[in-house]
């Protein structure tokens, strides 16, 4: 057995664009345990449920994160909307359904960016994130907002697009499907990053399963786990299945990402042919009483959650449970036995989001 | 005079931002906006850095990492706190974990405001980051050259 030491990584380091601390205990250049450290983004939102009343808590739970600002924002909005009873107008839940594709499509192509960041590949990195801003134009044109776009609200949505808008919206996602197909050779067939991916973090199916793993990183392992097939919003009214790889290392979580990528486009088109007209949004009176759970599927995966009210303005509990919290257990287990070198791939490929674990 | 103006190196550290900021700092070195014609280059790494970009507000756990990342940076040097958190803490301000805008840690220099900020006004902050740390690094230069002649002449 060779000599353990500690390896401090973070929570400032180049491939981080978060803070988060792991203790990573190596023995020659093998892993032999990883010890994460939280509390960095910590701010405590859930608490300003005391502060807000629960419409104002809507932008709140936006910027719970800002990549998957919107899904938090309907995650909420669900909540307060299935206590209260309200049924919301089928043209709002289709949009909501467009929206939340769109986040899913930029939040994958930022993290297809940030991996090729990670194994060296910078021009790469540079054509998604260029990409990404195409779709970055379409939020902001339909919504006014880049990556905070809050359009949602209890009862409906602020925003309608027209059919011109929605034309155009079509014309544009061939272009960006195009684009994909481009980088998707890169990611998939160039031997230096099959390298770099391939058998690299293996997570078994049962190991998934019992670490409770969701989202891409799940999927990728086997689990067919994706909320989206609840039927919340307009999903009941689109036809779609799980992507689910069964090999369980970090090219198939690209590669299920990059599906993903289709799938979304392939959904934004069958709610745009299907989008009923009529009104966006229905009036709310009164104030939330009861409680309930409410799961959504973000990129990264499932979210949860919590919200009670007692009748008054001003909730009395609000708990969100984010994927990456969920992963964190599951990244433990591949970083063990890995080699030092591929600790920055493997830390991406559960596509982490500290400041929505932390809120 | 050295021409710092030229290459400025930029530092950029999450505070206890909701992302939303993040990604528009990284946007905006990204071809479309592409900071780096101005010759701002993005590194990890403090001791390089001229210009401290900092996005969400401060909390008790960070406090002492920003501030020591400023005490890392070579001197002369710039802070910029881009969004509304981190110039005041914005919607976050009052949790209970949140002690304020980034200037509770570090001296701020420029504030860029918006939620999230736009990667225009990022670039914007960034380049009078850019004019005033050339500013001090003449000064800088300035007071070395002085102090140096005073030895001499002694
Ligand atoms: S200013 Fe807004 S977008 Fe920026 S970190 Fe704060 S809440 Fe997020």
């Amino acid at each position: 057995m060779g000599k353990r030491s500690v390896v401090p990584f973070g929570p400032q380091h180049p491939v981080l664009p978060e803070p988060v601390h792991l203790d990573l205990v190596i023995e020659d250049e093998k892993i032999v345990e990883a010890v994460p450290s939280i509390g960095f983004v910590h701010r405590g939102l859930e608490s300003l449920i005391a502060k807000k009343d629960y419409n104002e808590m809507v932008y709140v739970a936006e910027r719970t994160c800002g990549i998957c600002s919107f899904m938090h924002g309907m995650a909420y909005v669900e909540s307060i909307e299935s206590i209260m009873n309200v049924e919301v107008p089928d043209r709002a839940k289709f949009l909501r359904t467009i929206w939340a594709e769109m986040s899913r499509i930029h939040s994958h192509l930022l993290w297809l960016g940030l991996l090729a960041d990670a194994f060296g590949y910078e021009s790469l990195f540079y054509q998604c994130w260029r990409i990404r801003e195409n779709v970055l134009d379409l939020i902001e044109l339909s919504t006014g907002g880049r990556v905070i776009f809050s359009v949602n609200k209890v009862g409906g949505v602020i925003k309608d697009m027209d059919s011109d808008m929605l034309a155009h919206f079509l014309r544009e996602l061939d272009k960006i499907e195009e684009e994909i197909r481009e980088i998707q050779k890169t990611f998939l067939l160039d031997y230096s990053v099959e390298t770099r991916l391939k058998g690299v973090g293996y997570l078994s199916k049962q190991q998934a399963h019992d670490l409770g793993c969701v989202g891409p990183f799940g999927r990728a392992s086997g689990l067919p786990s994706d909320t989206r097939t609840r039927g919340y919003e307009a999903y009941p009214q689109i036809d779609f299945e799980p992507i689910v790889s069964e090999i369980g290392d970090s090219y198939a979580r690209c590669e299920c990402r990059i599906l993903e990528l289709y799938q979304s486009i392939d959904i934004i088109r069958q709610a745009i042919a299907k989008i009923p007209d009529g009104e966006l949004s229905v009036q709310v009176k009164g104030n939330p009483d009861g409680e309930v759970f409410t799961r959504v599927e973000q990129p990264r995966g499932e979210a949860i959650y919590y919200v009670k009210g007692e009748g008054k303005a001003n909730l009395n509990r609000l708990r969100i449970r984010t994927p990456t919290f969920a992963n964190l257990p599951g990244l433990c287990e591949t970083l063990k036995g890995a080699d030092y070198a591929d600790v920055p791939i493997l830390i991406l490929t559960i596509d982490p989001c500290i400041s929505c674990t932390e809120r | 005079m050295a021409k710092v103006k030229e290459s400025p190196w930029v530092l950029h550290y999450d505070g206890s931002s909701c992302n939303g900021c993040d990604i528009e700092v990284l946007a905006s070195l990204t071809p479309v906006y592409d900071a780096e014609r101005f010759g701002v280059v993005n590194t990890g790494d403090p001791l390089q850095a001229d210009i401290l970009l900092i996005t969400g507000g401060i909390n008790t756990q960070n406090l002492s990492v920003v501030k020591q990342l400023y005490d890392q940076m070579p001197r002369p040097k710039v802070v910029v706190a881009v969004g509304t958190c981190a110039c005041t803490g914005g919607i976050f301000k009052e949790c209970y974990n949140i002690l304020g805008g980034a200037d509770k840690a570090v001296p701020v220099d420029i504030y860029v405001p918006g939620c999230a900020a736009r990667p225009q006004s990022i670039i914007d902050g960034i380049v009078q980051a850019v004019e005033l740390f050339q500013k001090r690094s003449d000064e800088h230069d300035a007071a070395v050259a002085a102090a140096k002649s005073g030895t001499q002449a002694k």
